[in-house]
């Protein structure tokens, strides 16, 4: 499979995200820069983690106006796959292609720590391999992570299965205690309505490779490889 | 009046002492000109003779430090950065350094900008930066302004660096009184390169283009290393306008497109601008290889119209490089910034001759030959006045029989695991990115030093920032050779061994025989501890002038030369600090001491802070670090914590509280309990062996012939000590884990 990473100016989680879809999950990977306006024939587009063009503004805003923004809303809107990790997701939910905001984390401080996701659905691409009732150890790293939508589009997501993820505890329980930025209903992840856009905060490409000690983000990227070939 | 006035105008002696020169250094700039300096220049001998960038009374102390190693391809002061052999074609530049009075007045922007600093420190060299750490010290937590001070700095570093995208791998806060007006900001940072591919600070070929890079040039830091070398005192905030201002989304720019550049033909040499700005670096540079630069200052990019001369030149914006480009080259170099929309501007050219020239509107505005200025060059060099301060010997007096043992340990404990120094710094640790990158080894399986693995390498890089401020105050010379002990100790817990360190020398005023006194003594510990574990001094920075003021007057602050080290392992043998399962056997290698003296026990339950640095052996460290390496690379254990503040307790509910386990110990009958549990002798290490190797673990340490002793055992969850049972960790986990923010709030 043909992965696109975008790196805009800021992105820091692009070269992660490249080592772990070259050098661990093993497939072809184009490095796509914020200027291009050709995703050269990719089947997937990631947008990393980082802060795109500093985001001094709201995390995501400036770079949904970057030129390969604009291949890449049109990508999507043709059916693409397209994955967003952390500021990747915050940027699609300011384009609009997903639905929902990010907002600063309740306790107004940046968190980076392992916490637990359990897949909320089996119906996407990126959960399809999950255990419903595992809990999965997987990393955030965020200012502005806390999941923000009203309670009409909440029962939308509902309604159409949308929801990818929401935080845990290490037994599977979905409690305010587990949630670690105060998103509502512990949502951690989303898909769009026609399930080719993915928005996630937690950062599974850092809990790939095995000398890290933590591979449970990895079995995200096996269901991506196994639905789709 | 010309436009240039104010650069030109001859200065005053009484002017040139208000930036900072002494009358006898104004007396010196008119010998090496030949004539009465303008403003303009005098602001360039003021800054670049400044304690900050001369290092005039330090010098000759750190010139006494081991420098040669086997592994080492840069020596101290030959390039921005310390440069460490790795293997496989790779090496690694590091370096600590200190932003300590712009974080005393702007806890966020000074501590930022310290984070900024030291990255491009390792940048510029070529190298991309993939671990940081910080080394932090506050006053008593229960006053607001250390709160705000705490928030504003942990703010700083997190946003900074979170934002740059290096992680955070490990790190230090200590907290005392000394430090009340005055905190330490140490930040470290090491990067990765190639052999053969490094970037110097260098310039030669007359002709060749002199090029600024990176953000535009605005007032901000003008006079920033004059005032980073007066003592801090209430008045400081008038200095505001001293301290920088960060952008780290600029920084990450210049990051890749430096690194970029390193990877062409086109670079002679690059620095970046730190301290006194374009005056530092194009004088560092030229006087390198005695070549001189003409530099026209109307073709700077800057924030804002009608910048003096002066300004520019010392202008400590941040986020900038000077690069001397070879001719014909130029494109290249303005391709890759374009690239990366930042500034690439020419501003001058390469001399023959050394001399520095500054043009303004048309007008020669300052000339200077270049190596005056510098350090190793014509830069004074002073050797102060020291003495023994009377409390050394005071301290000295202390015995353990002077303190009544408390009948009820267990509340020592539960009040000792809550002290800020002891307690888990989750809360600040939580704020900064440790594990963008995906290289963190210790995320996952916590250990007492922080690892980098190399990528598509079986090798991985541990560091360590370390530094006991109250042993170093009962006792300088030890406690520095502690210092670069513990910090070796938790490499070797880690399972790497040592290879060189970097040095942040925070002390008091140097004009003080007694805080300068403090300086020596600790200058010749770290170098005999440092000669002895064969880790050679690859560089560093000394801030001096750390004092608090006090209803009786300004002190200084806990001498603190905090060490950072790093260390080599191969990733088979990383060894975490956590009990691993039930009945594992817990020992402890080292001898146990009846010993209480600058443990943070005595200090804070019993508030007796006149004591000697605890008992500490360099030989028997040694043999201890010796042994324990081997018993990694045998497998023979399964973790390894290293006992330090807080003493034995601590150190075993931090390797319990991780998965959750507890622990059943015996103490020793011969030493007394609270100095069993609670004592800070050196040189011990606590491990966990599996019972099925216990038989050789226990022929091992028979071989080793060192003092070693049986703890006890791990348990499902509780803790009992001599058969009494304290109750369960989660009791004192959720103590430990949850002080600091309590205190903050």
């Amino acid at each position: 499979m043909k992965f696109g990473v975008v790196t805009f100016p800021g992105s820091n989680c692009d070269q992660d995200m490249v080592y772990t879809l070259r050098n661990i999950m093993e497939q072809e990977v184009v490095e796509l820069w914020h200027k291009d306006t050709d995703l050269q024939g990719v089947d997937f587009v990631v947008l990393p983690g980082g802060f795109s063009y500093g985001d001094y503004l709201r995390s995501g805003a400036i770079a949904q106006f970057s030129p390969i923004m604009e291949k890449v809303i049109e990508f999507a809107n043709n059916g693409g796959y397209v994955l967003g990790i952390c500021n990747g997701f915050q940027i699609l939910c300011e384009t609009g292609i997903l639905p929902g905001a990010l907002l600063h984390n309740e306790n107004q401080r940046f968190i980076c720590k392992n916490v637990y996701l359990k897949a909320s659905t089996s119906k996407s691409l990126v959960t399809a391999n999950a255990d419903l009732h595992k809990a999965y150890k997987i990393p955030i790293a965020h200012a502005e992570g806390r999941y923000f939508i009203d309670n009409e589009g909440l029962q939308k997501l509902k309604d159409n299965d949308q929801i990818l993820y929401q935080y845990c505890d290490k037994d599977g329980h979905i409690t305010p205690d587990a949630n670690p930025n105060g998103s509502v209903d512990n949502i951690a992840g989303v898909t769009n309505e026609k399930r080719n856009v993915f928005g996630m905060m937690p950062h599974p490409e850092r809990a790939a490779d095995e000398a890290l000690g933590n591979t449970e983000g990895k079995l995200m990227f096996d269901s991506i490889l196994e639905q789709v070939q | 009046m010309s436009k240039n006035a104010a650069d030109t105008v001859i200065a005053t002696k009484e002017q040139a002492i208000q930036l900072g020169l002494l009358g006898e250094e104004y007396e010196k700039v008119k010998e090496i000109l030949g004539r009465e300096p303008n403003f303009c220049e005098v602001s360039i001998y003021s800054a670049m003779w400044s304690e900050h960038c001369s290092y005039k009374n330090s010098i000759v102390w750190l010139k006494t430090l081991p420098k040669k190693g086997p592994h080492l391809l840069a020596e101290a002061g030959e390039e921005n950065a310390g440069l460490v052999d790795i293997g496989d074609g790779l090496a690694c530049a590091f370096k600590i350094e200190s932003h300590n009075h712009p974080s005393a007045i702007e806890p966020y922007q000074g501590a930022a900008t310290g984070v900024g600093g030291i990255n491009r420190d390792i940048f510029t060299m070529g190298a991309r930066p993939i671990a940081q750490m910080n080394s932090l010290r506050f006053g008593d937590l229960k006053l607001d302004k250390t709160k705000w001070l705490l928030k504003g700095v942990v703010k700083g570093i997190g946003n900074y660096g979170n934002s740059f995208g290096v992680p955070v791998l490990s790190g230090e806060t200590f907290f005392d009184e000394s430090f009340n007006t005055n905190p330490l900001v140490n930040a470290f940072s090491a990067g990765i390169v190639e052999v053969g591919k490094t970037l110097s600070a260098t310039s030669h070929g007359a002709g060749n283009p002199v090029y600024i890079v990176g953000s535009a040039t605005g007032k901000d830091g003008i006079h920033g290393a004059a005032f980073a070398s007066k003592d801090i005192t209430d008045a400081s905030t008038d200095d505001l306008p001293s301290v920088q201002v960060g952008d780290p989304f600029q920084e990450k720019l210049l990051l890749e497109a430096t690194l970029e550049l390193a990877d062409t033909d086109a670079v002679v040499g690059m620095q970046d601008m730190g301290a006194a700005g374009i005056t530092c670096s194009t004088a560092e540079m030229s006087a390198e290889e005695g070549f001189g630069m003409d530099i026209d200052l109307d073709k700077v990019p800057t924030r804002q119209d009608g910048m003096h001369g002066f300004e520019i030149l010392l202008s400590e914006s941040q986020e900038r490089m000077l690069v001397v480009v070879k001719k014909g080259k130029e494109k290249v170099v303005e391709d890759i910034f374009e690239k990366w929309d930042l500034n690439a501007v020419q501003i001058g050219e390469v001399t023959e001759g050394g001399v520095l020239n500054f043009h303004k509107n048309g007008e020669l505005i300052a000339t200077t030959p270049a190596e005056p200025l510098v350090l190793g060059g014509g830069a004074p060099v002073y050797e102060r006045e020291y003495s023994e301060p009377a409390y050394f010997k005071e301290y000295q007096k202390f015995t353990i029989a002077s303190i009544e043992e408390p009948k009820d340990l267990k509340k020592v404990a539960e009040f000792l695991i809550q002290q800020p120094n002891i307690a888990s710094k989750n809360w600040i640790s939580e704020q900064y990115d440790s594990m963008v990158g995906t290289a963190n080894m210790t995320t996952n399986e916590p250990a007492d030093a922080g690892v980098a693995q190399i990528k598509g390498s079986d090798r991985a890089i541990a560091m360590s920032v370390d530094c006991n401020s109250r042993y170093v105050n009962a006792d300088p010379y030890k406690g520095t050779q502690i210092a670069v002990c513990e910090a070796a100790r938790n490499i070797v817990c880690t399972g790497g061994k040592p290879s060189a360190i970097s040095n942040c020398l925070n002390f008091g005023n140097p004009y003080n025989p007694e805080s300068y006194w403090q300086f020596v003594k600790a200058v010749q510990g770290m170098g005999s501890a440092c000669e002895a574990l064969k880790t050679p001094v690859t560089g560093g920075n000394v801030s001096f002038y750390n004092q608090t003021v006090t209803k009786d007057g300004e002190v200084p602050v806990f001498p603190t030369p905090t060490i950072g080290m790093i260390g080599l392992l191969n990733k088979e043998n990383k060894m975490s600090l956590d009990f691993k399962k039930e009945s594992d056997m817990i020992y402890v290698i080292g001898e146990n001491h009846n010993d209480i003296s600058s443990s943070e026990y005595l200090a804070k339950y019993h508030g007796v802070k006149e004591s000697p640095a605890p008992y500490f052996d360099l030989e028997s460290e040694q043999e201890v670090q010796d042994a324990v390496l081997k018993l990694i690379e045998e497998k023979l254990i399964v973790s390894a914590h290293d006992c330090s503040n807080g003493g034995l307790f601590t150190t075993l509910l931090e390797s319990a509280v991780h998965r959750d386990l507890g622990f059943n110990i015996t103490t020793d009958q011969i030493i007394r309990k609270d100095a069993f549990l609670f004592g800070e002798a050196q040189s011990r290490v606590v491990v966990s062996v599996p019972t099925i190797y216990n038989e050789d673990f226990m022929e091992m340490m028979t071989h080793f012939g060192i003092d070693y002793s049986l703890l006890g055992y791990v348990t499902k969850g509780d803790i009992t000590i001599d058969d009494e049972s304290w109750g369960d960790i989660s009791h004192f986990k959720s103590l430990y884990n949850e002080a600091l923010e309590k205190a903050l709030d």
